[in-house]
Formats: structure tokens, C-alpha cells, sequence
């Protein structure tokens, strides 16, 4: 088993350019939640920010991962707006400032870049668990990926339970009433929704799932 | 009942995506003499940005709320707006331009509509201007009283007051105040400021294409946001003395004026409500301020800050003192707003 297994900045690529394929194909679905609870725009929002990152990535130079994210996440605050822009955009820069200029990074170095995301998600949203927010998914897909790697897993396997941990989180924020962003507004009418947010987060771990087991 | 279908999406539009640089673009041809356009970097200025020795007022938010905020640039009023997709906040780098296109060297003041998106995008663009030495200050406009808990919410919402706060923000800005002092009585206008506001139809988004929301024939969503966000219920249509009885209820009870207060009463439509009605609101208003002893001193009724074509209406009511009232008369020349020149 490849417990040191190690990934670069094709990863990187590969996870970001799954992302956007992602945002793309669900694009009217997130769109349709967020009609429901929001303001009908994230899908569009979404797919506008990711397809820009892979033109924005196209066009660079062979890079470093830490760069890659950080120049991702520059370009999701410049191109998404709402408040998916600055949260994502602030998500991505941590990570890629996290993984510094290695050319590489193992399972425990991607689990503490994204635990720096969800640091700073959480920082600038001032949302918490159970606010029905994209932290309802980033968070437990933190902790299961920190859990199964601290416990030796391979790193298909922690991504694997992280993208699990991260469906679960979505699904787990139809039942809640939101306090944070424009669902909040809707009060108790928020309930029995998914969150859009959580949505395409969970989407993203989907594309990083892929990233990695296409490594490997 | 079968002649009720809230489909049906005519609207003037080539390409969804480029609604809002077409609009723009039309928007600058329409009042040349007031304002240019920064395709670019998608904003609307001053004719004669930067004014030297003159605070730089900026503002913006997502499009879809016209004239706000773009509409409003010119003398006496904003310097600069930064437009972004329909009911999306713009994006830092917008308002970066915008603010260093705007200081006249003596800071530039950021006006931001209580929304998440807005508050964290103007958050990073105020950051980022002051790393390159401009200085900023930033007010929050949070006049909404349908959102009544905000423990539970993102807080009051920036709705009709945003209006007000440029003009007499902008005002204060001409006639030389500092940034603190122009900062100061922004913040004085948002405290003073109460809204509420009606639905009886949905908006729809070009993107989209269908309904926001769905609401039935008979129905109004009470205390709605300008973004199609519901309020405090849904209910059955009524009479419009008893709509505007509730609403001004609302706004007065959380405003709390003295008795005697001048008051600024602005009747806005929220983009399909045609201005008979506004006026028949405002006629209803102007009966329950004086059943509670209040006049309006002075007013304002048309459509100004919008939600595409939603029907509705919103009340905003601003307790004036000599000096709001001094500056809300004040000469302003913009694309919506004009008088006093």
C-alpha cells in the first residue's frame, strides 16, 4: 500500500479541472437549490469562477501545487462575486499558501492545507456547523480525511472518506434552518432544503477523489 | 384560474451574459454629460472622476436593482458604482478600480448594502486599496425591519435607505465634508432609516428564466427582500389602506420617532408596480403618519431601487433633523436622481 504516496501539481490541475467539469454538468441543479432558499445564482456564479480557473491554469506556466491553488483561489474571488467568490477564492489561497513551494505534498500535508481552507472559510463567513452553509460539507470532510490518515490509510482511501463525509454533510443540511447568507431570511422555511453551498463543496471533493485514485 | 401562468419570460435581452455590459453600455450613451463607462472593469463614473479635494463615494452590489446603484452617479451623489451579475455582489478587483478612480486624495467612502456576498467582496476590495494607499472607510446600510431576529440571520438587509444615504452622503461629499465627517452622517442616515417592503409577483432572472419564486394569484409575500427573498409571511391579498397600515406599522414601531419628527418618506416600486399605485401608497401612508401625529416634510416616490419587475412596493421612512433635511435638498445631478441644477 502507498502510504507515502505523493501528489504534485498535475494533481492539482487534474482535481481543479474535475471541479469545474463538475460545476458545469451540475450547474443548473445548484442553480435550482439555490432558487429554492438563495437568490437562484450560484450554479451560474460557480461555473463562471471554475471555468475561468482552467483558463487561467491553461495559460500558466508549470507551477508548484501551492501556486496552482493560490492562483485558482485569486481567480474564483475575481470572477464568482456573491459570497461564494471571497469564501472559495479565500479557501483555495489558504491551502496553496499551506503547501508552500514543495513540488509535492503526502496525504498528511493535503489534510493540513485543507484544514488551513476550512480555517479561513470559516473565519471570513463566520458560519458554523449546522448553519446550513458549504461548512456543513467542508468541515466533517476535513475531519474524516485527517481521521484516515492520521490512522495510516492510503490516500485514496482518506480522500475516498472524505468525499463520503462530505455527501453526508450536504445531505445532513435538508433537515436545517439556516442562520447564515440569504437563506437565513427564509427563517423556518429554509427547512427541508439542501444547501447549495454544501452542494458544490461536496462536488468539489467528488473532483478530488477522482484526482488522486486517477494517480494511482 | 387557468388564465394565471407565471411563465411567459418576454424580456429585451441578446445573450443572458451580456445583459449587464449591454445595459451599461446603454447607460453611458443615455447621459454622456454625467457619467463614463469602464467596460473593462465594469463600472460607472463620474464624468469627472476624480474630483480633487473631494471624498470619492463608491458603492455597488449586484445588478438587477436599477437605477441603483449606477443611476445614481454624478454630482452630489456617487462617484462611482460598481455593478455586478443580477443579484450578484460584484468582485473585489471592481471595486479596487473604482476606488482608486474615484480618490480625489482625501479617501474614499465604501457604501455596502448589508448582503454576505457584498460585505465580504467590499471587505477584501477596502483591504486591498488601503495596501495601495488609499483610504477607506466603509458604512453598512441595514434598514429592513422585516428580518426582525438577526441572531438567526445575516442581519437587516440594505434596502430602501441605500438611496438616501448616497444622496446625503453625497451631498455632504460636494460640500467639502472629510471622510469621517461624510462616513458620519452615512451612518447617522442608515441609524434614522427604517424600510419595509411588499411582493405580489416574483422577478425573474435573464440567467434563469423562470420565476424567483412562486406566489399565487391571490397572494402577497409580506416583508420581501429586493432580491426575491421572502420576509416574514406569505399571506392573502388585501385591501391597500390595510397593506399600508401594517407596513408603515412595522417601520414606525421599529423607528420609534418623536412625536413631531419630520420624516422623509420614500414610496419606491420595486420595478413592476406602476407609479398610480405608488402614489395611491404613498396617499395611504401620509394618512397613517398623521394618525400617529408624523408628517412626511418631504418625499420621494418612483422606482428606485428595484428587483427587476417585481410588483411591490417598499416604504422607507428617515427621521430628518436640519441637517439631513439641508443636504437632502441639496443640488444633485444624475442619471435618476435630479434636481436643484
Amino acid at each position: 500500500m502507498e502510504v507515502e504516496a505523493v501528489v504534485d501539481a498535475s494533481t492539482v490541475r487534474r482535481w481543479l479541472e474535475e471541479a469545474a467539469a463538475s460545476v458545469r454538468e451540475q450547474r443548473d441543479y445548484l442553480t435550482q437549490l439555490d432558487a429554492a432558499i438563495g437568490d437562484a445564482d450560484h450554479g451560474t456564479n460557480m461555473d463562471r469562477g471554475f471555468a475561468a480557473v482552467v483558463d487561467k491554469l491553461a495559460a500558466a506556466e508549470p507551477s508548484t501545487p501551492g501556486k496552482l491553488l493560490t492562483t485558482a483561489g485569486s481567480t474564483l474571488v475575481s470572477t464568482v462575486g456573491g459570497a461564494s467568490g471571497p469564501l472559495w477564492g479565500t479557501a483555495l489561497r489558504r491551502a496553496g499558501r499551506t503547501l508552500g513551494d514543495a513540488d509535492s505534498f503526502d496525504a498528511a500535508e493535503l489534510a493540513a492545507a485543507l484544514e488551513a481552507a476550512l480555517e479561513g472559510v470559516v473565519e471570513l463567513g463566520a458560519a458554523q456547523e449546522g448553519d446550513k452553509t458549504m461548512v456543513d460539507a467542508l468541515a466533517p470532510a476535513v475531519r474524516a480525511l485527517r481521521a484516515q490518515i492520521d490512522r495510516g490509510a492510503p490516500l485514496g482511501t482518506a480522500v475516498g472518506a472524505a468525499r463520503s463525509a462530505a455527501e453526508d454533510g450536504m445531505r445532513a443540511t435538508v433537515p436545517l434552518q439556516a442562520s447564515k447568507g440569504r437563506a437565513s431570511y427564509l427563517g423556518e422555511r429554509s427547512i427541508g432544503h439542501q444547501d447549495p453551498g454544501a452542494t458544490s463543496t461536496a462536488l468539489v471533493f467528488v473532483a478530488l477523489e477522482r484526482a488522486v485514485t486517477a494517480e494511482q | 384560474m387557468s388564465a394565471v401562468v407565471t411563465t411567459a419570460l418576454k424580456k429585451f435581452v441578446n445573450d443572458p451574459a451580456d445583459v449587464v455590459a449591454e445595459s451599461l453600455s446603454g447607460l453611458g450613451a443615455a447621459h454622456p454629460d454625467l457619467v463614463r463607462i469602464d467596460l473593462a472593469n465594469r463600472l460607472v463614473l463620474r464624468k469627472d472622476a476624480p474630483v480633487a479635494g473631494k471624498v470619492g463615494l463608491v458603492s455597488g452590489g449586484g445588478s438587477g436593482h436599477e437605477p441603483l446603484h449606477g443611476g445614481f452617479v454624478g454630482a452630489g451623489m456617487l462617484d462611482a458604482a460598481c455593478p455586478g451579475e443580477i443579484f450578484t455582489s460584484p468582485v473585489p478587483d471592481q471595486m479596487v478600480a473604482a476606488t482608486k478612480a474615484v480618490d480625489g486624495g482625501v479617501g474614499v467612502l465604501h457604501i455596502v448594502k448589508n448582503y454576505t456576498g457584498d460585505v465580504m467582496n467590499f471587505r477584501l476590495a477596502a483591504e486591498l486599496a488601503e495596501d495601495e494607499g488609499v483610504q477607506v472607510e466603509s458604512v453598512l446600510t441595514n434598514d429592513d425591519v422585516a428580518v426582525e431576529d438577526s441572531l438567526y440571520t445575516a442581519g437587516r438587509r440594505g434596502v430602501g435607505v441605500t438611496v438616501l444615504v448616497e444622496k446625503i452622503a453625497g451631498a455632504k461629499a460636494e460640500a467639502g465634508g472629510s471622510l469621517a465627517e461624510v462616513a458620519a452622517v452615512a451612518r447617522k442616515v442608515n441609524e434614522r432609516g427604517r424600510s419595509f417592503g411588499v411582493a405580489l409577483t416574483s422577478c425573474v432572472t435573464p440567467a434563469a428564466g423562470t420565476p424567483t419564486f412562486e406566489i399565487g394569484p391571490d397572494e402577497m409575500e409580506f416583508g420581501v427582500g429586493i432580491h426575491g427573498e421572502p420576509g416574514r409571511r406569505r399571506e392573502k391579498l388585501r385591501p391597500a389602506a390595510e397593506i399600508v397600515a401594517e407596513m408603515t406599522e412595522a417601520v414606525v414601531g421599529d423607528l420609534d420617532p418623536d412625536p413631531g419628527t419630520p420624516l422623509l418618506a420614500f414610496v419606491n416600486g420595486l420595478g413592476g408596480t406602476p407609479l398610480i399605485e405608488l402614489y395611491l401608497v404613498h396617499n395611504e401612508l401620509t394618512r397613517q403618519l398623521a394618525d400617529r401625529g408624523l408628517e412626511a416634510t418631504r418625499s420621494l416616490v418612483g422606482n428606485y431601487i428595484t428587483s427587476l419587475e417585481m410588483a411591490g412596493v417598499s416604504i422607507t421612512l428617515l427621521a430628518l433633523d436640519d441637517e439631513l433635511t439641508a443636504l437632502w435638498d441639496a443640488p444633485v445631478h444624475t442619471p435618476a436622481l435630479r434636481w436643484g441644477v
